[in-house]
């Protein structure tokens, strides 16, 4: 008996070691080994930096292009689960319960539903440059090229310091909405449509339906989007360094916590100054996670 | 439906919420001290036909920023030159467009790579490398007796400027190979066939502007708006014109109030006024391609650049575009340097490195590229100046070429250069965000001059930062 429960441990154990190793030496070192570096003057070519405590974090506080990151960061946490969210609820309410008959999609719903789900299948780098594209200032852009034509002066999305951010906010929208209908679909297809069938007998509209039936039902599933978009947004490295002009310009007007960090690192070396800014960004995410968690904990509907 | 998946899914978010994090930081790994590798084999001894000692069967190796003028030079005109003359060493070539991310780890593990042409835009910062004495010490190099000619030293066949920029902490260290000819160009046929002038005034200049847009055949002007740097080189090769070199040194040395002079105000309003009333439309937002290209379309006239443009415009040049250069103009009529005035600039930088295994063959390396041959035969592939004085003698440049090569002979002992964006990354950085906003009106010249010295100030006082002078 002791031997067979040995045996099973052992069993565990060896499944259990290979992602345990894994994560601890390419996750959790890494970590804390930035924790190290963090208090060092390390420029990335010596073999042996020095020790300087905290001042890197006091630098940190002081640096003004570093805070202008973290408030686009936290415009970002806010505005887009919530653009993005209600606009992929929008839209899986129209694909699967819109319709005319209140329980089926809207007409050529199969259609668009692989139509929104598109951006989600292309390389964030990929978005970066085609929004580029997308965003010439001159007749070649293809929002710009109508404008132009019809006399207007082209709008410099990416080039103007004042329409930059939200043209980076709406790329990270179009990016994620499709993935976020799908997500909802689902959901919805887990609501029972006898409740649909039944809040429609007694009268409920499209309006109705929607605040009364479906967003309810579909709180568990907004809370799980939230999180991954808050993630998303504390993040937005690869759009924001592939599309923006000037990696987060112009003017700074783009730019986020994971780019000041790869700045400082890669362009200015200062991979000690960095490994701090890393770390103050791992707070702030794991304090995000943390309250998310603890928010969203609450009282399930049992159907 | 049990409860079972949802239980998972809290932990599941839990997990992936940490991963980004750790995620992002994974990227970095604490640098590990290595006995320091002695590099103390047998030394050889030197001669005049081998005076760093290059022991012939130790491998070199080599790497090249493969950009603008691609990889074959080092392939086909440098290497073969070394392998002649020591045939039992091998020579290891490499590529990259990514210095930094390829060879960073190197230096941290403490067996960097001896030769490599530190450029492009990824290049390792040379104050990291110095402040960390990577850098060989380059001072036998220069007194060492020239490939061509024993009875000549390497010093007196490049240019003075090569030396200074390439002194680091008093000690010659890296070799730009290239010499960057910055102006306002343009294309000769064109100016030709409507008739205008090149703007010796800078009254002139803004009549010039006044009178392209008038014509309605194209804008006057354009930079590369997305790389707002191609504009802060006319503005403060300006500004040195009018208040002499030392404005430029003095930004270079951080010191007080360095921005904000009068000569720097003069420039700065001036071309701010060129970026309110004469560029072309959509100008900040397109890239050194774009509006070069559209130079090349004859849909602008005039844009700052340097001397490698020509190669660069190669395949979208038409056959009879012909590429002229002309210097800043004459701006108040009591500017300090004379007309003619230019920024030159070594560009191309090699380096060896101090801790590799074999810097003496490094040395002799960079001893061979400074040959005439190799630098006359690079001139030739790849259309650009040298540092070897003379090497283009006796050989056939491109229009574009020899248009900046006159302008050097012309300028004579007045070029002027600058170092601070090289030395202070966080300096340029703020130097292209500000330059930018100027250009698009978001700035007045003494707001921008003042943003800049408030930069300049917090670098100055923030003793992580290496400094440096000149």
């Amino acid at each position: 008996m002791l031997f067979n429960r040995y045996r099973r441990g052992l069993f565990i154990t060896a499944f259990l070691a290979a992602p345990v190793i894994l994560y601890l030496v390419y996750v959790i070192s890494p970590l804390l080994q930035a924790f190290r570096i963090a208090m060092t003057d390390w420029r990335g070519v010596t073999a042996t930096p020095n020790f300087i405590g905290l001042d890197n974090f006091v630098r940190l506080f002081k640096d003004g292009v570093f805070w202008k990151a973290v408030s686009h960061n936290a415009m970002l946490l806010v505005l887009l689960p919530l653009l993005t969210i209600v606009i992929a609820l929008f839209f899986a309410f129209l694909l699967n319960v819109g319709g005319r008959k209140g329980s089926s999609g809207i007409a050529g719903s199969k259609f668009y539903r692989v139509v929104f789900f598109f951006p989600q299948v292309l390389a964030v780098a990929v978005v970066g440059v085609l929004f580029q594209q997308v965003f010439r200032p001159d007749g070649s852009g293809m929002l710009n090229g109508p404008l132009i034509a019809l006399g207007a002066k082209p709008v410099g999305f990416l080039s103007d310091p004042g329409v930059a951010f939200w043209s980076v906010l709406g790329v990270l929208v179009w990016q994620a909405v499709g993935f976020y209908v799908v997500l909802f679909s689902a959901g919805l297809a887990s609501i029972p449509r006898d409740m649909f069938e039944a809040a429609q007998i007694d009268g409920a509209g499209r309006f109705s339906l929607f605040f009364r039936i479906t967003l309810p039902l579909l709180w568990d599933t907004i809370q799980v989007a939230w999180v991954y978009l808050g993630i998303l947004a504390l993040d937005a490295f690869a759009i924001v360094w592939v599309m923006t002009d000037q990696h987060g310009g112009p003017d700074w007007s783009t730019t986020v916590m994971a780019a000041e960090i790869y700045r400082n690192a890669f362009q200015y070396f200062r991979f000690g100054y960095a490994s701090a800014l890393g770390i103050m960004m791992f707070f702030f995410t794991v304090g995000f996670a943390i309250l998310s968690l603890r928010l969203s904990r609450r009282e399930r509907i049992e159907y | 439906m049990s409860d079972t998946p949802h239980i998972s899914r809290r932990q599941l978010l839990r997990g992936a919420a940490l991963v980004p994090v750790a995620g992002t930081l994974a990227a970095c790994a604490t640098p590990a001290a290595k006995p320091t590798a002695t590099t103390s084999s047998a030394p050889v001894a030197t001669s005049a036909a081998n005076p760093f000692g290059v022991a012939d069967g130790k491998p070199l190796e080599v790497w090249i920023f493969d950009g603008g003028f691609g990889q074959d030079y080092a392939k086909n005109i440098h290497e073969p030159l070394f392998t002649a003359k020591y045939p039992k060493s091998e020579i290891k070539h490499n590529a990259t467009k990514e210095i930094t991310k390829v060879l960073q780890p190197r230096f941290a593990g403490g067996n960097p790579p001896e030769v490599i042409d530190n450029s492009g835009a990824n290049f390792m910062d040379f104050g990291a490398l110095s402040q960390d004495g990577q850098l060989q010490d380059l001072t036998a190099l220069l007194d060492a007796p020239s490939w061509d000619d024993p009875a000549v030293k390497v010093r007196d066949t490049i240019d003075q400027s090569f030396i200074d920029i390439g002194t680091y902490d008093g000690k010659f260290s890296v070799l730009g190979y290239v010499n960057y000819i910055h102006g306002i160009w343009y294309s000769q046929k064109v100016f030709r066939d409507n008739g205008w002038e090149i703007p010796k005034t800078w009254d002139e200049f803004v009549k010039l502007c006044e009178a392209i847009k008038k014509s309605g055949k194209m804008a006057p002007f354009t930079y590369a708006g997305k790389f707002p740097q191609y504009l802060y080189e006319p503005l403060l090769t300006m500004a040195a014109k009018i208040g002499g070199n030392e404005v430029l040194v003095n930004i270079d040395n951080l010191e007080d109030g360095a921005w904000t002079t009068e000569a720097m105000k003069t420039a700065a309003t001036a071309w701010a006024e060129v970026g309110a009333k004469y560029l072309m439309e959509g100008t900040t937002g397109l890239d050194h391609v774009q509006t070069q290209t559209a130079q090349n379309k004859y849909k602008v006239a005039m844009l700052p650049s340097g001397s490698w443009l020509e190669n660069e415009q190669k395949s979208t040049t038409p056959p009879d575009f012909e590429y002229g250069m002309f210097p800043i103009p004459d701006v108040t009529g009591s500017d300090k340097m004379p007309y003619g005035t230019l920024h030159t600039q070594p560009g191309e930088n090699f380096m060896v490195s101090a801790r590799s295994a074999n810097p003496q063959a490094g040395i002799e390396y960079l001893r061979g590229m400074l040959s005439k041959k190799a630098a006359g035969d690079f001139s030739e592939m790849v259309k650009t100046v040298t540092a070897v004085k003379g090497a283009t003698e006796g050989r056939t440049i491109s229009p574009g070429v020899t248009s900046a090569s006159k302008a050097v002979a012309d300028a004579g002992a007045n070029t002027v250069y600058y170092r601070w964006n090289t030395w202070y990354g966080q300096l340029k950085d703020e130097g292209i965000a500000a330059t930018g906003e100027l250009m698009s009106g978001g700035l007045t010249a003494e707001k921008y001059l003042e943003r800049m010295q408030k930069k300049a100030d917090e670098i100055k006082n923030d003793s992580s930062i290496k400094k440096f002078k000149r």
